[in-house]
């Protein structure tokens, strides 16, 4: 077992206990998100010795000499001292401008950025609560002159950083921001090239924003959007979209319910697992350009499937979304 | 490394094209696609990258060393000679579908050979 000093007290890390862990046992309050190595919120900085490589996954080069690592990714070989690097990993402070509901559990957050801050629509940014919970959300629109981003916040039971927002956050109120992360966005490279969107859930985030970035650059290949949840309740954003296809004869959008379906109410789904329906409609998919955003295990099936349909790995962007601890 | 096996064979392109047909094969191969369930596929493909780069004689970071510990874990699960024939099945057919000379095939299959005794942790 190997003991880690930080903030000149020493604390033991026992069999199998990432630094995350012991530091989160002793109730000290360290900034983390996804818990998988993904969203790099619980990045930290060795004094002494170097880091496990294994906990180094992601970084840049410039990070791993500087000797970074994720403490969630971290089971210490050796002592180690360490510290949290500073807070320039929040180095945006975003106004809160308006909270809307988009469905019974789906909330828009639109805020006001600065002009250090850039992003393309798709990639996601780490916001930290008052209690320092941190959590990744997909910006789901362009860049525009207004310097408005829109984050589709996902309301669940429990949900510690949904809740904040939802229930404490008033308009006005600054919330600390990463910069914008991923490489999940649209480029104007072959512009002729069919675009395929998948999502569960509120996937539809970085997605909807892929289409609209896409729609406003004028591509020129097929875009198809499909978008599914269990139930017709948790679908969101169908006249928008409903909008958009009746605007651009080359996109098409396909929802989608897994879950039981009444047809009450005339409206147009198709039932079944969402990444089940999209393959159908493809015998092969070569030079197809694919995103898959949402539920992991769907990313990972349907990342399997269309790459055996054809489309080139370099070709599938992937944003899975990991539930945090609540 | 002027006129190496990689250089004649086409150099990165010609890894790229090879790499995203090699794995689908593997992929869709019955005896040996348990192995790659849990495997992110991007890092996968990028490390099959690495391999095919070797396997073509050019620039290359891999080390016995790596190929046994890569795949220890796999060895534990009974990684053997049948699955690693397989996956050299796949090479093999991978570069005729691509139309690489017979000559070169066979340089490319004796340098996948050589790293048998490691992959398999013997």
């Amino acid at each position: 077992m190997a003991t880690l000093n930080y903030k000149q007290q020493d604390y033991i890390c026992q069999k199998n206990e990432t630094v995350l862990d012991t530091l989160l046992r002793e109730n000290l309050n360290i900034a983390h998100g996804c818990r998988q190595g993904v969203c790099q919120s619980c990045i930290m900085r060795s004094v002494d010795t170097n880091p496990p490589v294994a906990a180094q996954q992601g970084l840049r080069e410039n990070q791993k000499q500087q000797k970074h690592f994720l403490s969630c990714l971290c089971l210490l070989e050796q002592d180690m001292q360490l510290e949290q690097i500073t807070e320039s990993e929040f180095a945006h402070n975003l106004k809160v401008l308006s909270k809307q509901m988009l469905n019974h559990d789906t909330l828009l957050l639109r805020l006001l950025h600065d002009e250090a801050f850039t992003f393309k629509s798709g990639q996601f940014i780490n916001l930290k609560s008052a209690d320092n919970t941190v959590r990744s959300y997909s910006i789901s629109n362009p860049p525009n002159k207004q310097l408005h981003i829109e984050l589709q916040i996902r309301l669940l039971a429990n949900g510690r950083f949904g809740s904040w927002v939802h229930n404490e956050v008033e308009i006005g109120d600054n919330i600390p921001a990463s910069s914008a992360l991923g490489s999940c966005f649209y480029n104007t490279e072959r512009q002729e090239q069919g675009l395929l969107l998948v999502g569960t859930g509120s996937g539809l985030a970085p997605l909807y924003g892929i289409l609209q970035d896409a729609l406003q650059q004028e591509h020129k290949g097929a875009i198809h959007l499909f978008h599914g949840s269990r139930q017709a309740k948790d679908l969101y954003l169908k006249e928008q979209i409903q909008q958009l296809v009746s605007e651009h004869e080359n996109f098409s959008y396909t929802a989608c319910i897994s879950g039981e379906y009444r047809n009450e109410h005339e409206e147009h789904y198709s039932q079944g697992r969402v990444h089940e329906v999209a393959l159908s409609n493809y015998s092969y998919l070569n030079n197809w350009r694919v995103y898959l955003c949402g539920h992991p295990e769907m990313v990972k099936q349907m990342q399997t499937q269309v790459f055996l349909k054809g489309v080139d790995m370099n070709d599938i962007y992937v944003d899975a979304f990991h539930l945090s601890s609540l | 490394m002027s006129d190496s096996l990689y250089e004649k064979l086409g150099g990165e392109a010609a890894v790229n094209a090879a790499v995203n047909i090699f794995y689908r094969k593997v992929l869709q191969d019955e005896t040996i696609n348990h192995f790659f369930e849990t495997t992110d596929m991007q890092k996968q493909m990028a490390k099959q990258k690495s391999f095919l780069t070797m396997a073509f004689g050019g620039p290359n970071s891999y080390t016995g060393e790596d190929m046994r510990k890569g795949h220890a874990h796999l060895v534990e699960k009974g990684l053997n000679d049948n699955h690693f024939n397989a996956v050299a099945e796949h090479l093999q057919s991978t570069l005729e579908e691509l139309g690489v000379a017979a000559e070169l095939v066979a340089e490319v299959m004796a340098i996948a050979e050589s790293t048998r005794n490691d992959v398999l942790g013997k």
